[in-house]
């Protein structure tokens, strides 16, 4: 009823071809951008912020980076967390050995580090494809993590070999309460979200979804399959390795290669599969879905436990969230194989003819 | 973007519903310790004894009647040994009940990660035995509390003891000594120590990582069995212990030449080899497996013969669950002692609690009416000093059990001193931290 | 020399023993196409089973003989993973028939979580022990020849036997019995294989099935030399360079494959490591593999990729 795009005409291409074609949509983005940058931060708590919406946020920009060579270029990687790793490091050292860096610079380096390492991991591709290459990227997964772990360099000769940084500033603006750190995050996912929405419209996307679709194919109509691999691999290398910064330098202050592990590459995996392959927002649901999904679980089963009357221990807890988590993973999959973003697609034709289908 | 916010508002509900319903009546004071334990995954075996002793001692704390009548509750989550896991955990339980008290979070990781947030939420991060062994110094670490050990005083420890084996420590000259390390910031902590001492003593230091979970080291004890090191030190976790036991004896590596840290010194770690692990040799953090002490027969007097122990009755006294019990104890002495200066019988904030941590004097008498005489000696700490004790023991597996084989050593503070300051000095430079004082300690 | 030629046969080894995890993979992807990331799980759920059961048995039954006890353990794991794999026949996969190979991955993740949660509940998540009386302390060989001798892990060896009887009696089965003909048919050409009155639910049930008995075969060898634990489902990661070695679709090569990247890695932690400070084992598989894959990019054995546009 109130989502109808009768009587709108569109009188250009240009027109027709933008992001949101149709107002409503448009507005209701815009609404929740700024609900995201005005009214979250007057409701939400402390812990809201912390535990669940800034790991959301930098989680949803590194499934961004691997939806773009997952589900736009079609080349499995179970690497991404070695890109964060080098993202996150390369900042780090950035940050420490360059006198006066901002912070903010600090970080953007780090991605551009991570892009130019992750055209070098996506060499294979040229040869390798499909779970074969998704296995291969492993090595890039194991070789960063003991990389990171043992040459003392990219570590500042640390002892442990745990890093650390302080509280960074942005233009004079310490980021230091959760109110920050959230708002940090967010506006950099919003600039990078549309930057990653116009990319994979534009001509580079368009031959990205070619190689993806048939490679072959696309081969013989023009389009140097070498060029758009390693594009992909270091757009969203890029994307990653910002997101890695930021989950070093925002989220924890102080990590360890073992943050960056190949449990984080398939949680990445996850959350673009479960949010939708090839779609910008796929990936927004796919971190909502994975980041909250266990913490949401962890928090009720005690409930229901006790509202049954039973007292439950936490091991129990997480193997049942374990065994609930698995299950719906299975379940999204049967259901809807192309993940969240189409079942939101589905829904939303759905309201565009409510309430007379027909 | 529904589904987000459904299930942001969701989580939200649930977050409030269980809060609602497991905030007790507010009758009596009540001091809140979160639990973060792991009882799951891969370091499951370990961190579960410990788990259970640390809980059975607060509950043995309201069994005595709490604290000058306040009584200590308390909340479990599981981490998995995951440092973000950890870190959410941290930051669901550190306000509830009025706010936490301390924190021990078990994992190198988690403290590292802890030692960020705890100086702006004004928790003190209590780390037992582990963590970074430059927080013992309380200036700059202002919020850490690496009570009754670190990893450089056991490195320390070990090294003395192999030395008085030797017939004193200039005949370690020329020994070659090899370390089987846990590949995180907790198997590293200890290569500064070692190779400090190497240089003093002139021996050799050899470096065998193991990746996690450690349970490929086949390579390892080749290079072992081709280098013939005069003795291994072990620092792992979890099954990376027993998995190095049974590599040793596959490639029949002397078990009697091999130390563990504390860590590697406990029954999950030798009770599948068996006799495979026979004469093996483990640091005590001061206390071993001691079944006949005082505490423990409370313990099982107070709360197992009434069913509300936690975990089963054989693993009270264990190894692990001592060190969860120990650690419990020293969080629970730190609030008797915040409560002596800040009110009897009031509720300690964290501000208050480091107080009390940074004044705690357990002394000889104080041990023993706790039922811990014998078990660990005089702990105390001051506003610089937050190890507190750098006693340590060896105990060695007969096949069924640990016995102490060695007398009390101490960590050599000419040795220690000057590679915390040193350490951190270097961590006050890079996060920008003013050193505290003596006399911002009186305030 | 001597100590050359203990690495080399402790890589082979610890090569046979990748092999059996990566059989698990093989058979299934030959004959469903699923890359089945739940084999570590698998793995450690049968040898959980078998753990707790040759524990239980004997308690409950009041008897002593630790044979008798490990063989119904034995027989009761198989019956368990024989439900799993028509569990998971039934649940999951008949619904995801003609996904792409990602999803199919990701379901088996899944599946994996499920398995590790209700293992760990039902079973614990302690450390057990697999007593299935394999020697533990080594022997030395060639004493004449070499000074000192070879060390020989007799408990390595007698697994690495155990590996090849499986690999052999697998090999007959495809080959000679009538359900390993179906099986291979169905591995060539669904379809085909359909239209010729071959049931396919109930193929890719046993494909499951065997796949099942193999996770418990690598389960209890691992289970016995490591004690049965949470991180045994780690060993898949450790098998995976071995499986696209080797091929997706080969048996051999999963065999040829473990020989190579065992090897591989040991004789590299030992002779390149020390220089680079060590650790680097496993990322050299990976890497290993990755080098042979650039060559030939369907692994050494596996069918050729033919495209057609």
């Amino acid at each position: 009823m109130f989502y109808r795009e009768n009587g709108q005409f569109k009188t250009s291409y240009k027109a027709d071809q933008q992001v949101f074609a149709i107002p409503q949509d448009r507005w209701a983005i815009f609404a929740l951008v700024v609900f995201a940058f005005v009214g979250v931060p007057m409701l939400v708590d402390e812990y809201m912020f912390r535990a669940i919406l800034v790991p959301f946020l930098i989680l949803s920009l590194a499934a961004l980076g691997v939806n773009i060579l997952v589900g736009y270029c079609g080349q499995i990687t179970l690497g991404a967390g070695a890109s964060m790793a080098v993202g996150a490091y390369a900042a780090y050292n950035f940050l420490i050995r360059v006198d006066g860096m901002p912070a903010l610079a600090a970080i953007l380096l780090g991605g551009l580090m991570a892009a130019a390492v992750g055209i070098v991991f996506g060499v294979p591709s040229l040869r390798v494809r499909g779970l074969y290459l998704a296995v291969a990227t492993l090595a890039a997964q194991f070789f960063c993590d003991w990389a990171f772990l043992r040459i003392k360099w990219f570590t500042n000769n640390a002892s442990s070999g745990s890093v650390s940084v302080a509280d960074i500033s942005l233009f004079g603006w310490t980021i230091s309460s959760p109110t920050d750190k959230y708002l940090f995050c967010l506006g950099i996912l919003v600039v990078f979200s549309v930057m990653a929405k116009n990319l994979v419209r534009g001509n580079m996307g368009r031959q990205w979804m070619a190689i993806r679709d048939m490679d072959v194919a696309a081969t013989v109509i023009g389009i140097r399959p070498m060029y758009s691999k390693l594009t992909a691999f270091a757009v969203s290398s890029f994307y990653l390795g910002v997101a890695g910064a930021l989950w070093g330098f925002v989220n924890l202050g102080s990590w360890e290669p073992a943050a960056f592990s190949i449990d984080r590459s398939l949680q990445l995996l996850f959350m673009v599969i479960i949010g939708g392959m090839g779609a910008i927002s796929g990936s927004f649901f796919g971190a909502a879905f994975i980041v909250i999904l266990p913490i949401f679980l962890n928090q009720m089963l005690p409930l229901v436990g006790s509202l049954l009357g039973l007292q439950v221990s936490i091991a129990l807890v997480s193997h049942v969230e374990f065994i609930i988590f698995g299950s719906l993973i299975v379940f999204f999959l049967i259901v809807e194989p192309h993940g969240i973003a189409r079942l939101w697609a589905t829904g939303r034709e759905k309201l565009r003819l409510w309430p007379f289908p027909h | 973007m529904k589904l987000r916010k459904l299930a942001v508002a969701a989580s939200l509900a649930a977050i409030g519903l269980s809060a609602a319903l497991t905030t007790p009546a507010f009758a009596a004071e009540e001091q809140f310790f979160p639990v973060l334990a792991y009882r799951t995954g891969a370091y499951a075996p370990n961190g579960t004894p410990w788990a259970n002793g640390f809980v059975d001692y607060l509950k043995l704390t309201n069994a005595r009647g709490g604290v000058n009548g306040v009584k200590m509750i308390w909340e479990e989550c599981e981490t998995g040994y995951a440092t973000d896991r950890g870190v959410e955990c941290y930051e669901r339980l550190k306000g509830k009940h009025g706010g936490a008290t301390a924190v021990q979070p078990l994992s190198t990781g988690i403290t590292f990660a802890l030692t960020e947030k705890a100086p702006v939420d004004k928790i003190p991060v209590i780390t037992a035995g582990y963590g970074r062994s430059e927080s013992q110094n309380g200036a700059v670490f202002g919020w850490n509390f690496p009570l009754v050990g670190t990893y450089w005083m056991g490195a320390d420890v070990l090294v003395q003891h192999i030395g008085k084996k030797e017939g004193g420590l200039d005949k370690l000259k020329g020994k070659k000594i090899a370390l089987v390390y846990h590949d995180s910031p907790y198997g590293k902590e200890p290569i500064a120590l070692l190779q400090e001492r190497a240089r003093m003593h002139g021996f050799e230091v050899s470096l065998l990582p193991v990746a996690h979970p450690g349970v490929e080291q086949k390579a390892t004890w080749l290079q072992i069995r081709q280098s013939k090191p005069d003795y291994v030190f072990l620092w792992g976790w979890g099954v990376m212990n027993s998995t190095s036991l049974k590599e040793a004896q596959a490639t029949g590596y002397p078990r009697e030449k091999m130390y563990g840290i504390w860590w590697a010194g406990a029954e999950p770690d030798v009770k599948d080899v068996g006799d495979g692990a026979k004469g093996y040799n483990a640091l005590a953090m001061q206390h071993g497996a001691e079944p006949d002490s005082k505490v423990v027969k409370e313990v099982l007097e107070k709360l197992h013969a009434k069913g509300q122990g936690t975990g089963p009755k054989e693993e009270v006294g264990q190894v692990l669950y001592m060190r969860g019990l120990i650690s419990s104890m020293l969080q629970v002495e730190a609030v008797r002692a915040a409560q002596g200066r800040y009110g009897k019988g009031k509720r300690i904030t964290g501000e208050q609690m480091r107080w009390g941590l940074e004044n705690l004097n357990l002394d000889q008498k104080a041990l023993d009416g706790m039922g811990l005489g014998g078990v660990m000696r005089p702990v105390q700490t001051s506003c610089l000093d937050h190890m507190g004790s750098a006693w340590a023991r060896v105990h060695t597996w007969d096949g069924k059990k640990w016995n102490f084989t060695s007398d009390w050593y101490q960590g050599d503070e000419k040795v220690l001193r000057p590679m915390v300051m040193l350490a951190s000095g270097k961590y006050a430079e890079e996060k920008k931290i003013k050193p505290r004082t003596p006399e911002d300690c009186k305030k | 020399m001597a100590f050359f030629l203990e690495t080399l046969l402790g890589g082979l080894m610890s090569g046979m023993l990748y092999s059996l995890v990566a059989l698990g993979f093989v058979l299934i992807f030959k004959a469903s196409g699923v890359f089945n990331f739940a084999q570590g799980a698998m793995v450690l759920f049968a040898a959980l089973a078998m753990a707790r059961f040759s524990e239980w048995i004997p308690a409950w039954l009041g008897m002593e003989n630790l044979f008798v006890a490990n063989l119904l353990a034995f027989v009761v794991a198989v019956a368990i993973m024989f439900v799993v794999a028509w569990l998971i026949e039934r649940l999951a996969l008949r619904h995801l028939v003609n996904q792409d190979g990602a999803t199919l991955l990701m379901a088996t993740l899944g599946i994996a979580y499920v398995l590790d949660g209700i293992g760990q509940t039902i079973f614990g998540s302690d450390i057990y022990k697999i007593d299935v009386g394999m020697p533990k302390e080594p022997v030395m060989m060639l004493e004449s020849v070499f000074e000192g001798g070879i060390l020989i892990n007799k408990e390595d060896f007698i697994a690495a036997l155990i590996a090849a009887l499986l690999v052999i009696s697998l090999s007959i089965f495809f080959q000679k019995t009538a359900t390993g003909r179906a099986l291979r048919a169905v591995a060539d050409d669904h379809q085909a294989a359909q239209s010729i009155g071959i049931p396919l639910d109930r193929i890719w049930v046993i494909v499951w099935c065997v796949a099942g008995i193999t996770a418990l075969v690598a389960g209890i060898i691992w289970g016995s030399k490591l004690g049965v634990q949470f991180s045994l489902s780690t060993i898949a990661l450790r098998a995976l360079p071995v499986v696209i070695l080797g091929g997706l679709t080969s048996v051999p090569g999963a065999i040829i494959g473990g020989l190579i990247i065992g090897v591989g890695e040991k004789l590299s932690e030992v002779y390149l490591g020390p220089f680079v400070g060590g650790g680097i084992e496993i990322w050299f598989a990976y890497m290993l593999a990755l080098v042979f894959l650039l060559f030939r990019p369907q692994g050494l054995f596996g069918e050729k990729i033919i495209d057609r546009v």
